[in-house]
């Protein structure tokens, strides 16, 4: 494989690791407050859904953006009803939320523009458009470092730059915040929180809300700057992937970024077989490269490769006892 | 009653009281568990509330501490009128409280876990700024040194004990509640605690112990009120008064409930225990070595506060924990871990078990009175049509059999369990291994939250099981029940059997301080005799 | 609070979760400008109508049938098992290779092997996050996300490089011998006089009915059951009973496994007469529907799975004759999800309230 090649599929695997990156930080903020969240999917592709609509029907993409942030809170104000205010099974509430969410934007779109569930094509400024970085153009000729800064640096669009910029924002509140400390901690033992006078309801509501502004921003990403417009099932268990990158990386923020980046590189990978091959001089089925995240992840989670110990009060309702 | 709650009150012009407790009642639904609760507690003092498994201290504490609000009644706080609705209020009105079970974040350091709920502004840094160094002033006043840096899973009981103390300073509490804080400690942590806690008082602050321990309350308190069956039926000056009297009070002069018995003829010995150990998850020694013998025709009561290795005890002998060591039924050798040591095997070769905690063990709520009767006893040939199914119609005519012998009302075998009342569930659980027939009968708390009238039925067929020749080890923190029933008794403390008495010759008193742990001069000699 | 009569609990709490799932799903209706009551007609006609439509509804209810009962034996004993799409993709591939290993002679001698291969091959795929579980403490509701994603792959790659016969485009095994096809309802003698046009719907529905009775006996009737559902309500309890963790936990997954994969003899033999991509096309997650909806219980699993079978090809009917598209039963059942299993407390809140209004009125009266 040579040097372009090589720098086409990074660029390729940056484009792809944010969705993904997105959802897993949402994800993490649920998880982190104890809150599973297999409904990232879900909420993603409401967004996306709002997102195309709205941009399609303003010609904004930041109008879009705020659309699909308020879609996936909708959802997530759902699942904080059932799994924080009613107790009820977090799993299941994240189960029906996907298939609520899978439904609902098809019959949405297709009422709304009557293109087979598909949101019209989006164009200027409805989409998040590249932007090429200060200097990228001057240092394209500089050997090695040029090209990587042109190709896959520089020229994404703006979401791009803030899902990266989330990674160290999330990693300093969580571990240098107020609200960090306790969010870990009602994530750990609620009880503690509770007893030491703060509100785990309250920390909890906060943290689903931020997992429905992050996914919102990674929906809406999908449809307006990934690809141009919502069409149904447009996510393809991205959020499933996101979840599964949040346990490879032990629900840690810098290390989500990582795991994104990885699994956003298998996937670009699965675009570009003919390199696999080449490289590995082999032929290696598509199906293996997409699978390759998800049996990553049942090894961390069977204890083969380090130890994943989620947050200890995950999935449990809180109850308040003695 | 050396002095009551009003004499107490009459020295208040003279010290000002940093708590106070004016009629406090509180139900949970018919049960009464605080009813008019006085107490008030003088400043700069160690006030120790002393009484049995659910006498109500709990339930006290907490509603001092906003987890619960009590029903009627008035708290004073340095003498005005305190409302604590959460436990926010609590701590602002001063008052700190270290739980049983802490109340800490596993992988957070110390400094973490003292600041959580107390930071100073949004950002983490001032605050564990401030917190380290507040932490190193404590340390130096009152030897509570703990490494701020340390996570709280790599520290010993012990140390996050402190912690959960220094949240409460770090708090500025002028009054700490401890909820028996000695039950998980060492004796020497908890030498170490107490030495802690003075220090604590003599720099002004107000403690409040609670415990069922008297050689605690005698060792570290000035003052204490003692809690029978919700009500505070005394409080007295600890130098005042003594052991003996304190347990009179806790047990109070209660019914015997006399157990017709005549006297036991010990046969072969059934089981026999050879220096059994058992380690909690933690790898904590639980049960540090027992030996003991039980003959068929008797009774073997073990008497101790709970939590010093009774539900170890019955556990590795039922079969549900790994323990070391040997043990023996009627001289077959029985594992203790591994294959045959489950709780399948341990029925199979005649060990039936009561367990202490019905809800959790025993009975499976959400099951019918006659699923539960085969609970344990699935495999047995008796209740199988063929090979394939169970005989669901034998099940149930067999429950009913055994609900008429047992009187357990209503009799509906198809009634869940969850919807029987304590008595009769425990009534369908004795019922079960009694008529096994086992040769051997593990018994624990056989009458907890029982009514009077099924406890009596209860005893009776404990006593006619062992006349019929069985063996029978009975595990209670109800010293009564034990002196009632049983023909020896073998007090545990500490995961070790501190001695052996013949109930015809000893009293609760002496039980009392074997339970305590004291080893007076008498118990060297004691010690001699069970050995 | 008072508690609920077993009866409200058993009948109201589902019908009244079904309800407000009804509502909602109406009010979705009307907010994208469709006729309720229109759309209900249009599926009442087009899956219950005629003996044609009834063959699809019945055709849909037998695999949900079987996913609903996997979901249902998992659920006793404590897990949650949502991993049924993967385990009927994977069944489909087990009754595939035995189709087309042989040139079967008679359909019941293909149809015995290719249950029990439909069967093992399920049961083999939640094996792995089974083990993983008792074992190693990895959570199974993850493990069986994952397996069902890498169950997908696994097919693309089967079909596409595997089994799909050279010269064909599209990724499908070849078609499956003659001796390996199921008489489909239309061709049973009895339901022949019924169902004059060929439906979809096969035999295999009766193998459904079966094994919801045998489940059935399996969960109340045997030592196995008992187990099951005790170690399900209480593991403390289990232990004390001397009722084996690990071994219940593996034992309940191979079923469920099992039951998920045997659906496959209903889509893959008895309709497509091949192997397709994405064959279970959603049951095994319509299973959790069914199984919440049926309360866990065989034979509400087999009323749930007729609703389901309804829902589904009525929904087709919508998209068929109207402007609503197909999606919309994934709505419904979304909804039917969220009611019947998180929301559940919020229902069953709703009615003791009820209730217990309806309690002090009689009170108030006889006083």
């Amino acid at each position: 494989m040579d040097y372009a090649t090589l720098l086409q599929v990074l660029d390729t695997t940056v484009r792809l690791a944010t969705p993904l990156l997105l959802a897993c930080l949402a994800g993490l903020y649920s998880e982190r407050a104890g809150i599973f969240d297999i409904g990232l999917e879900g909420k993603m592709l409401s967004a996306a859904m709002s997102a195309g609509a709205v941009a399609a029907l303003t010609g904004s993409a930041w109008a879009g953006l705020l659309a699909g942030i308020g879609a996936s809170m909708l959802f997530a104000a759902l699942h904080g009803l059932a799994a924080i205010t009613f107790r009820g099974n977090q799993l299941i509430s994240g189960v029906a939320l996907n298939f609520l969410a899978s439904g609902l934007t098809v019959l949405i779109a297709q009422a709304m523009f009557k293109q087979g569930g598909r949101t019209p094509p989006l164009s200027g400024d409805a989409r998040f458009n590249p932007v090429t970085l200060p200097g990228a153009e001057a240092l394209r000729d500089v050997p090695l470092i040029g090209p990587l800064y042109y190709e896959v640096i520089s020229g994404h669009s703006v979401l791009v730059y803030i899902a990266f910029l989330i990674v160290p924002f999330t990693w300093w509140v969580l571990f240098r915040t107020r609200f960090g400390l306790r969010l870990r901690a009602v994530g750990e033992n609620p009880a503690a929180v509770d007893t030491a006078g703060v509100s785990v309801i309250g920390l909890r509501f906060a943290a689903v809300a931020i997992t429905g502004i992050l996914c919102g921003v990674a929906g809406a990403y999908m449809a307006t700057a990934l690809q141009a417009g919502f069409g149904r099932e447009m996510t393809a268990g991205r959020g499933y992937i996101a979840l599964a990158a949040l346990i490879f990386a032990k629900w840690r923020p810098v290390a989500a970024m990582w795991a994104c980046l990885l699994f956003g590189f298998f996937q670009a990978l699965a675009l570009r077989p003919d390199v696999v091959q080449s490289v590995v001089q082999m032929k290696v089925p598509v199906p293996l490269l997409d699978a390759l995240p998800y049996i990553l992840t049942v090894l961390v989670l069977a204890g083969f490769v380090g130890k994943a110990i989620p947050p200890r009060a995950g999935g449990q309702p809180y109850v308040k006892e003695r | 009653m050396a002095a009551s709650a009003d004499n107490m009150g009459r020295q208040a012009t003279a010290a000002p009281f940093a708590i106070e407790l004016k009629g406090i009642s509180k139900a949970f639904g018919p049960v009464q568990a605080n009813k008019d609760i006085n107490i008030a507690v003088p400043k700069g003092t160690i006030h120790g509330i002393i009484g049995e498994n659910g006498a109500g201290k709990s339930t006290l504490m907490s509603i001092l501490y906003g987890f619960y609000k009590a029903d009627s009644g008035q708290i004073l706080v340095g003498g005005q009128p305190t409302p604590i609705p959460d436990s926010q209020s609590a701590i602002r009105a001063g008052i700190g409280m270290v739980f049983q079970h802490f109340k800490l974040v596993q992988n957070f350091t110390v400094l973490e876990n003292i600041v959580l709920g107390a930071e100073e502004g949004a950002l983490l840094n001032t605050s564990l700024g401030k917190a380290r160094q507040v932490l190193k002033d404590l340390a130096q006043e009152y030897g509570l040194n703990v490494d701020p840096d340390a996570l709280i899973e790599d520290l010993s009981v012990g140390h996050q004990q402190r912690v959960e103390i220094l949240k409460a300073l770090y708090r500025q509490a002028d009054i700490l509640i401890l909820d028996e804080p000695t039950g998980v400690l060492t004796p020497d942590e908890a030498d170490h605690l107490f030495r802690i806690l003075r220090g604590l008082k003599d720099q002004g602050k107000t403690i409040i112990l609670i415990t069922h321990k008297l050689r605690e309350i005698m060792e570290a308190t000035d003052n204490v009120s003692v809690m029978r069956r919700g009500t505070m039926v005394a409080t007295v000056k600890t130098r005042d008064t003594s052991p003996e009297q304190l347990a009179e009070l806790m047990v109070g002069r209660k019914v015997l409930l006399e157990v017709e018995k005549t006297p036991p003829a010990p046969g072969k010995v059934v089981l026999s225990v050879q220096d059994l150990r058992v380690r909690d998850e933690h790898g904590v020694e639980r049960l540090k070595g027992v030996s003991l013998d039980i003959r068929a025709g008797e009774i073997l009561g073990i008497a101790g506060v709970a939590g010093n290795g009774q539900s170890e005890l019955l556990a590795a002998l039922g079969g549900m924990t790994k323990a070391s060591g040997t043990i023996t039924l009627n001289g077959v050798p029985l594992p203790l871990s591994g294959p045959g040591s489950d709780g399948q095997s341990r029925r199979e070769a005649g060990i039936a078990h009561v367990p202490e905690d019905r809800h959790h063990h025993g009975l499976i709520l959400d099951f019918a009175a006659w699923e539960n009767v085969a609970f344990g006893y699935h495999n047995d040939p008796k209740y199988q049509k063929s090979a394939l199914f169970m005989d669901n119609d034998a099940l149930r005519a067999d429950t009913e059999k055994k609900m008429a012998t047992y009187d357990v009302r209503p009799p509906i075998p198809t009634l869940e369990a969850k919807n029987f009342s304590g008595g009769n569930q425990q009534k369908i659980v004795v019922a079960r291994e009694v008529e096994q027939n086992p040769d051997l009968l593990l018994i624990g708390q056989p009458t907890r939250g029982v009514d009077i009238g099924a406890i009596e039925f209860i005893h009776k067929q404990i006593v006619a099981l062992r006349d019929a020749g069985k063996a029978i080890l009975l595990v209670s923190v109800e010293l009564d029940e034990i002196m009632s029933l049983s023909d020896r008794i073998a007090v545990m403390f500490d995961g070790q059997i501190m001695g052996m008495r013949d109930p015809a010759s000893t009293d609760e008193r002496e039980l009392g301080m074997l339970m305590a742990g004291m080893t007076g001069t008498s118990d060297a000699k004691l010690k001699k005799e069970a050995y | 609070m008072d508690r609920l009569p077993r009866w409200a609990d058993l009948t109201l709490v589902p019908l009244v979760s079904l309800l407000f799932a009804a509502v909602i799903s109406a009010l979705v209706l009307l907010s994208i400008g469709q006729s309720p009551t229109e759309a209900l007609k249009v599926m009442i006609d087009g899956a219950l109508g005629s003996p044609y439509g009834w063959g699809y509804t019945l055709y849909y209810a037998t695999s949900f049938i079987f996913t609903g009962l996997a979901v249902t034996v998992a659920f006793h004993a404590g897990l949650f098992n949502i991993g049924g799409e993967g385990q009927a993709q994977i069944g489909g591939l087990g009754v595939a290779l035995v189709c087309l290993s042989l040139p079967w002679p008679h359909w019941t001698v293909a149809l015995a092997a290719a249950t029990a291969g439909a069967a093992l091959f399920g049961a083999a795929w939640a094996a792995i996050p089974a083990y993983l579980q008792a074992k190693r403490g990895s959570h199974i509701v993850i493990t069986t996300i994952m397996f069902n994603y890498i169950a997908a792959a696994l097919m693309v790659y089967v079909l596409v490089d595997v089994l799909r016969p050279t010269g064909q485009m599209d990724p499908a095994s070849a078609r499956f011998p003659v001796g390996a096809q199921l008489p489909a309802l239309n061709d049973i003698p009895g339901f022949s006089l019924i169902f004059q046009r060929p439906v979809p719907a096969n035999i295999t529905l009766l193998i459904a009915l079966a094994m919801a009775v045998v489940v059935w006996a399996l969960l109340w009737r045997t030592r196995l059951g008992y187990q099951i559902r005790a170690f399900g309500k209480s593991e403390a309890a289990a232990k004390y009973a001397g009722i084996n963790p690990v071994r219940i936990t593996i034992i309940a997954m191979l079923i469920s496994g099992g039951l998920a994969g045997m659906m496959s003899i209903n889509n893959v033999m008895g309709e497509a007469e091949r192997l397709l991509q994405n064959s279970s096309e959603g049951a095994g997650f319509i299973g959790i529907a069914v199984a919440l909806m049926g309360r866990n219980h065989p034979f509400g699993v087999v009323l749930a799975a007729l609703l389901f079978g309804f829902l589904y090809q009525g929904g087709a009917e919508l998209g068929l004759w109207t402007s609503i598209p197909i999606e919309m039963r994934i709505v419904v059942q979304g909804l039917v999800i969220l009611f019947t299993g998180a929301l559940d407390m919020m229902v069953r809140m709703i009615l003791e309230r009820l209730f217990a209004l309806v309690r002090s009125a009689k009170a108030v009266r006889a006083a």
